[in-house]
């Protein structure tokens, strides 16, 4: 993969050079390198956590970064607020739409920044510019219509008509397909390509390669904060592609000696769950793991390995189809009571559904085990019970801390989550689900973390591995299975499979 | 805690004194434009605020508020904001009054029955908002704050004479008076009478420690306040939470009037004081949720309210106070926030501090 020059003579829209960002607890950016030509698509890839938003926001005033520097059209500028970005001609198109409902779409546009006359809205000026916007762009909106009534993709070209009425010569668009059907993600591709004949520049952030193929001019690949290629479409494939994003010079997980057995520990049967608009987002899942075993569930990241997890945890209402853990069946049984039986967790955002932040490392460890011994004694919370065994998780799992009174906030995510497998493990359960275990934290701790898991596993617990790092998932799993659009697709012999196939049946190219 | 730093306790300390410094600043300034010596009217509200007669009425009027903030408090704790303090003590301290002097029972027992009411008509009342919001997901802002209407008219409905109410003279309606022996025991003092009732409000406080500090219960509902995402991952039935915390919240609620109802009036009438359902939110918000911090937001919240009454007599307007104990709040608040922003980041750099001596040894 070579590094490619822009292709213009002139000053690139946007140039960020050597943007780093720290964050406690988390990795940001560190020497992030990225130019982006005038009139031109450029893709921005990554897997979550990779740093994307955080770039994002930096680019958008909305952050400052601690270092680095960034010129638009040539001209070196610092945005201390997301006004100052949009004055410097840049619009952000959110994931989560932010318009309201009730107001049509002209009133949407101009909410902000209302053309007046004589102390009024001047509603047939606003009404006329957008037209003109629409039609230049062909993003055919009427600006009359009421935004109740339209489509997701309709509603997404009445986003990116806000930011150009601002005018906005750079469009950030944060993971605009997300929300898309097909026909509608074609749509807004076209869209995107009338907007760069017209000369616009647009940063199109997504972590779905096959779209940043078919739309991008350049693809920049970020990786654990940083950026590490910037290609083009036309010499990457794919598979090569998703090489970029998960890496593989990462220290390699192997998990030894098989210690697989026939006794069924978690049987999934027919598993099946709707999204509130009545989307399946689960749909007809199968698996057993065994004791001693780990599952891998590999996918891109959205197709359904959260939902899996929740529906496990009982955290999500299913359609149809059984969990059975150990024999007990667990429809109906709530959320704690699985803990109780022995689930272990180890979630996906650790700080939003593993940690309370705000609360000390031994509050922390409480958390999620509050019925259990040591940390309650009948209805009381037993302090020193918890204390002391927070102190041994401190001490076998090396989580790096001053102290067990800490707040959890302060650690670096690396020890949170070290924290969280140690709290976890020490309720000896029977099914641990690990998502994304190694996700946001330094090499260091990731190895430390590969270990906790073989060691889980050895002890014949049965392991549910959701993870968008290929090599770990193929090294760790005993048995790997795709899932794409809310269905296991294809089964994979992780002794015998690459990274690349692997990412060929995630995207549903092979198979 | 078991290492307290002393630095953070410090801060702790620091942030509210700081902050009632600079109201008082504030309120200076409102003393000058208002053509007042900022100096002798504080001196004169210090002097009339602890004079013995006022200490005592103060710490009485202090232990409404108290239960007023510690109602709101628990909402707090939880993330929801129980406006409805205001409807839910009104409408428990008149049922409270009209079961206790309707049922016959010999004093104690008929005490014990008209808190039993009033904390079980609060609970009901605030239970109300509850359930809306667990099954229709009401916002508890929005029901509580109508439900307080409700209550109003309710009791203004109820309160007649051809319904619960006696006409006691020709404009005073009020229930029918609680029996003498069933009046709250209070403590006679040379200077004033202190309300019995205080030590009914340090109970509920101690109380209101344990549980929250001390319980199962209180570590779910804690969790709850401070990560929703996180407490329902952990097992928590948020929803069921819910309801408990609104059903404590307007239990103690239930009891705000009773320092009135038992001690002072032993009836509900017309004048029945209302507002101090709000009030408490103030100093819930003062006291930062903490039971000690809730009992120096009350007294301080009365004893300015007591002193305003000297204010009048000096010519200076009496709205100062008001405007002292609205800085006071925001003041608070603000420090706090600054503080624990602080306390954060201070807190972070140690721990990278601290882990990087610790690898430097290691290395060497």
């Amino acid at each position: 993969m070579t590094a490619t020059e822009p292709v213009a003579a002139t000053a690139p829209a946007v140039e960020l050079r050597g943007i780093t960002k720290r964050f406690p607890g988390v990795v940001a950016n560190k020497d992030v390198e990225i130019r982006v030509a005038r009139g031109s698509v450029h893709a921005i890839v990554g897997e979550n956590g990779a740093g994307k938003s955080t770039l994002m926001k930096i680019l958008f005033g909305l952050l400052r970064p601690d270092a680095g520097s960034i010129a638009i059209d040539g001209r070196e500028t610092t945005f201390h607020s997301p006004a100052d970005a949009i004055a410097a001609g840049i619009g952000m198109v959110h994931q989560h739409f932010m318009l309201a409902d009730n107001l049509t779409v002209c009133e949407n546009v101009i909410l902000g920044s209302e053309p007046t006359r004589r102390g009024q809205v001047d509603l047939r000026a606003a009404r006329a510019r957008i037209r003109q916007i629409s039609d230049s762009y062909g993003l055919d909106v009427d600006p009359d219509a009421l935004v109740e009534g339209l489509g997701v993709g309709a509603r997404q070209r009445v986003e990116i008509l806000k930011v150009l009425y601002r005018g906005a010569r750079i469009l950030i668009l944060d993971e605009p397909t997300a929300v898309l059907v097909p026909q509608e993600v074609d749509e807004l591709f076209g869209n995107l390509r009338d907007l760069r004949a017209e000369g616009l520049t647009v940063i199109f952030i997504s972590h779905k390669l096959d779209e940043v193929l078919a739309v991008a001019d350049e693809i920049t690949v970020i990786r654990r904060g940083t950026t590490v290629a910037t290609v083009q479409p036309s010499q990457v494939t794919s598979r090569q592609l998703a090489e970029l994003m998960v890496g593989s010079e990462l220290p390699s997980p192997r998990t030894g000696e098989s210690t697989v057995t026939t006794a069924d520990m978690l049987q999934v049967e027919g598993l099946t769950s709707t999204s509130p608009d009545g989307r399946p987002v689960l749909d007809d899942i199968s698996f057993v793991i065994h004791r001693g075993e780990i599952l891998g569930i590999a996918g891109v990241e959205g197709n359904g390995q959260a939902e899996l997890v929740e529906a496990v945890m009982g955290m999500r209402p299913v359609r149809g189809g059984r969990i059975v853990l150990d024999g007990v069946d667990l429809a109906g049984v709530s959320t704690r009571r699985r803990r109780e039986v022995g689930i272990g967790y180890i979630p996906e955002d650790r700080q939003r559904h593993g940690l309370l932040l705000a609360a000390s490392l031994w509050e922390n460890r409480v958390l999620g085990h509050q019925t259990e011994r040591p940390n309650v004694s009948g209805p009381w919370v037993d302090r020193r019970g918890a204390r002391a065994d927070t102190e041994r998780i401190v001490r076998e799992y090396d989580v790096r801390t001053p102290s067990i009174d800490v707040a959890a906030s302060a650690l670096s995510g690396g020890n949170q989550q070290k924290l969280i497998i140690g709290r976890e493990m020490s309720a000896r359960p029977k099914l641990l689900i690990a998502s994304h275990p190694t996700r946001g934290v330094d090499v260091g701790a990731q190895a430390a973390i590969w270990d906790h898991l073989r060691t889980a596993r050895a002890e014949g617990l049965a392991v549910l591995l959701i993870s968008a790092d290929l090599d770990e998932l193929i090294g760790l799993s005993d048995t790997l299975k795709v899932i794409l659009r809310g269905r296991l697709v294809a089964d994979a012999d992780p002794a015998t499979v690459t990274p690349e196939d692997l990412g060929s049946a995630m995207t549903g190219a092979l198979r | 805690m078991r290492r307290v730093d002393p630095r953070a306790a410090g801060l702790a300390i620091g942030a509210p004194v700081l902050a009632v410094l600079f109201a008082a600043l504030l309120s200076s300034i409102a003393l000058v434009i208002s053509g007042s010596s900022p100096i002798e009217t504080f001196q004169s509200i210090v002097d009339y605020g602890t004079r013995p007669h006022n200490l005592i009425e103060i710490v009485n009027k202090s232990v409404t508020y108290y239960l007023s903030g510690l109602a709101v408090a628990i909402g707090f704790r939880m993330n929801l904001f129980n406006i409805g303090v205001d409807g839910q003590y009104r409408i428990a301290a008149f049922a409270a009054a009209v079961v206790g002097a309707a049922v016959p029972l010999p004093g104690v027992l008929r005490i014990v029955l008209v808190i039993l009411v009033a904390v079980v008509v609060g609970a009901l009342w605030a239970g109300l908002a509850a359930v809306l919001k667990v099954t229709r997901g009401v916002s508890e802002v929005i029901s509580t704050i109508m439900l307080n209407a409700i209550a109003g008219g309710l009791v203004f409905y109820f309160l007649s004479p051809e319904r619960l109410g006696v006409q006691a003279t020709s404009n005073q309606i009020r229930t029918e008076l609680l029996p003498a022996d069933s009046w709250f025991p209070n403590f006679a003092l040379s200077d004033g009478t202190l309300y019995g009732f205080v030590l009914v409000a340090i109970g509920c406080g101690a109380a209101y420690w344990v549980l929250l500090n001390r319980t199962r219960f209180g570590f779910d509902l804690r969790a709850t306040g401070l990560s929703e995402s996180a407490a329902v991952a952990s097992g928590v039935n948020v929803k069921r939470m819910v309801v408990a915390s609104m059903l404590l919240s307007g239990g103690v609620a239930g009891l705000v009037g009773l320092p009135v109802l038992l001690s002072d009036t032993h009836y509900y009438g017309q004048d029945f004081p209302l507002g101090y359902g709000f009030t408490g939110i103030a100093i819930a918000l003062l006291g930062r949720n903490h039971p000690v911090g809730i009992a120096f937001g009350a007294l301080l919240w009365s004893f300015l309210e007591r002193s305003s009454l000297i204010l009048d007599i000096q010519g200076v307007p009496k709205e100062i106070v008001t405007i002292m104990q609205g800085v006071t709040v925001l003041s608070v608040v603000i420090a706090y926030e600054l503080v624990r922003r602080f306390g954060l980041v201070r807190q972070q750099r140690r721990v990278a501090a601290e882990l990087s001596a610790q690898g430097a040894e290691a290395r060497a």
